[in-house]
């Protein structure tokens, strides 16, 4: 019954977001709500690995960028068709994250996390410097530049990044991933294969972060290569993921349409950036005393009365 | 020929002993407490401003603020552990350091955007008189400032070891990386040596901090990139190994350094591939035991 319940509100929220542009015609919505969609694709694909498998990724950055970078060039330089350029962008980045993984992994807890760190400062470093200049789109697709695209390829990789954790939660793999969470030594003990289920979990997660930049590059009209592998992409992930929820499926939602608001919210009354402290005292305070993020929060509120 | 080999390898020392002293910090905090400090570099990076408005402000030598940052920076660290990192050092290990690194994070964002409001984004050098320079030897120019930087480095890390291997307190602080139940059983005051040391571990990145901005210069978002050469520091070094850091800390200076000559820009790529090798190949490090 709930079951039921929460496949039709789902279903009702995906129309009325699909209904949206065709009523809302104020760009400025239009593209919060894009930016709101992206930021769940980037949360949803951190959360796979940092929240159901618990190795946290502190260089998301890295993956979103080869994914942007990958999908940007061959869509607007070697003329492939956007989608097949969008997916060939998740591909490149899911292998490139293999051939990090591998030594990344045969190792535990802290050197995972010093690693993606250490390699998404330095990738960005080395693209700052291959591609100095800005990469603009080309006029004649800038003169035809129309939001409404934009935000449905970005509803569309949001819902199926959805769909895609909410398989990975219910399946075997799943469970192989949560039981690394809890405790890496017995998951090995009772036979887990353990660094099979982190590389799955590690190509999943890219993969989508890969889309994720797939979808930034279609929507950019001009960029630094450089800032595609900004530390900000891994910031905002990984605050989302945590305000929202760390290891939930709603968590990262919630925590995506809370961080666009208040993000939006602050900046009219804060100086530029300012927002960025604001949300790192939250982000340090959420993890000192609210593990659970928003969705714990409402658990706990909705418990006390009854 | 060799004058360019010699003299990028005399620059490469410089920049080095920079590297080894903000990355002792790191290693002792991690090593002791089990708390990897992202926002190593933060704290760096204020001290860098703290010397620049003693310098500019009251025209106060830099290297005559060395005490005042390094004492400044202890009170901060000290402040911030019991703020923020005590109430993780209190877990069980994995779940500490995991914690620990996210606080980190949250503190990077925070950090940055203070430092703004107090100091602009411009970057900013401590230029006294003598600063640029220098006098021959053996046909290497070496410049007054990155020598007397190199010379504070290991009389810094030098008093670090004597303190650590000679004193009381600095017996306590062993004890307690060694195995902090047992230290408490034996009455060491567990959490007020974490608190010292997290200190201390700011307290040298503070002092890194003025010798970056009169070397080079700082701005609010220089953090990162130096939390980033420590983390490869500390890794190449083995974590824990104080003295270790600052040779391994020399050697990606020096590595860096040549590297540029045939590399040009992309030699900043050579510490992940470093990174990358120690990690698969001797992940104890080059100087750790095991």
């Amino acid at each position: 019954m709930i079951h039921w319940k929460k496949g039709a509100l789902s279903a009702g929220i995906v129309l009325i977001l699909v209904l949206i542009p065709l009523f809302v015609q104020r760009s400025d919505i239009i593209t919060y709500l894009f930016l709101t969609l992206l930021y769940i694709i980037l949360a949803q694909s951190w959360n796979i690995l940092g929240g159901f498998t618990g190795q946290q990724n502190l260089g998301h950055a890295a993956f979103f960028g080869v994914g942007a970078l990958t999908a940007r060039y061959i869509w607007l330089h070697y003329g492939f068709p956007l989608p097949l350029a969008i997916l060939g962008g998740g591909l490149a980045t899911a292998a490139f994250a293999l051939i990090i993984g591998f030594p990344a992994f045969r190792l535990r807890g802290v050197y995972f996390i010093i690693g993606t760190l250490v390699m998404a400062e330095i990738l960005r470093m080395v693209f700052d410097n291959v591609f100095p200049r800005a990469d603009v789109m080309p006029m004649k697709l800038l003169a035809t530049y129309n939001l409404a695209p934009r935000y449905y390829v970005g509803l569309l990789f949001a819902v199926l990044s959805v769909v895609a954790v909410y398989w990975v939660n219910r399946s075997r793999i799943g469970l192989g991933m949560m039981s690394i969470r809890e405790d890496e030594d017995a998951a090995e003990a009772t036979g887990v294969n353990t660094l099979k289920y982190k590389l799955l979990a590690f190509a999943i997660s890219t993969f989508m972060a890969g889309l994720a930049g797939g979808v930034f590059a279609y929507y950019t009209a001009a960029t630094k290569v450089g800032d595609l592998f900004a530390p900000v992409w891994t910031f905002d992930a990984v605050i989302i993921v945590f305000v929202g929820g760390v290891g939930t499926i709603v968590g990262p939602i919630v925590g995506a349409v809370f961080f666009v608001l208040l993000k939006q919210l602050l900046s009219l009354y804060l100086p530029g950036g300012m927002h960025v402290l604001v949300f790192g005292v939250l982000f340090i305070v959420v993890v000192l005393y609210l593990p659970g993020g928003l969705i714990g929060l409402m658990a706990k509120l909705r418990k006390k009365p009854a | 020929m060799y004058e360019l080999y010699a003299q990028t390898f005399v620059n490469g020392i410089n920049v080095g002993a920079l590297y080894g002293l903000a990355a002792v910090g790191l290693s002792l905090t991690f090593g002791v407490m089990k708390i990897l400090n992202i926002a190593h570099g933060e704290f760096l990076m204020v001290g860098g401003f703290f010397a620049y408005w003693l310098f500019t402000l009251l025209g106060l030598d830099p290297f005559l603020s060395l005490p005042l940052i390094a004492l400044a920076l202890f009170l901060l660290g000290a402040i911030f552990y019991k703020l923020v990192f005590a109430s993780v050092a209190r877990f069980h290990e994995e779940v500490k350091v995991k914690n620990s690194l996210l606080v980190g994070f949250g503190l990077f964002l925070v950090f940055p955007q203070i430092a703004r409001g107090l100091w602009t984004a411009d970057e900013r050098a401590i230029t006294p008189a003598y600063s640029g320079t220098s006098f021959p030897i053996f046909g290497v120019r070496v410049a007054y400032v990155p020598l007397a930087g190199l010379i504070v480095t290991v009389v810094v890390i030098l008093a670090l070891h004597f303190f650590l291997t000679r004193t009381y307190f600095g017996k306590s602080v062993r004890g307690t990386s060694e195995n902090w139940k047992a230290a408490k059983l034996m009455g060491i005051n567990v959490d007020r040596t974490y608190m010292i040391t997290f200190g201390l571990g700011t307290a040298l990145a503070g002092l890194a901090g003025v010798l970056v901005a009169l070397a080079q210069s700082v701005t609010p978002d220089v953090g990162m990139e130096w939390t980033i050469k420590a983390l490869i520091v500390v890794v190449l070094a083995g974590i824990g190994s104080i003295g270790g850091a600052f040779f391994a800390g020399l050697i990606l200076g020096i590595v860096e350094a040549v590297g540029a000559i045939f590399m040009g820009p992309y030699s900043v790529a050579l510490g992940l591939v470093i990174f990358l090798l120690i990690l698969m190949f001797r992940p104890q490090g080059l100087f750790g035991k095991g």
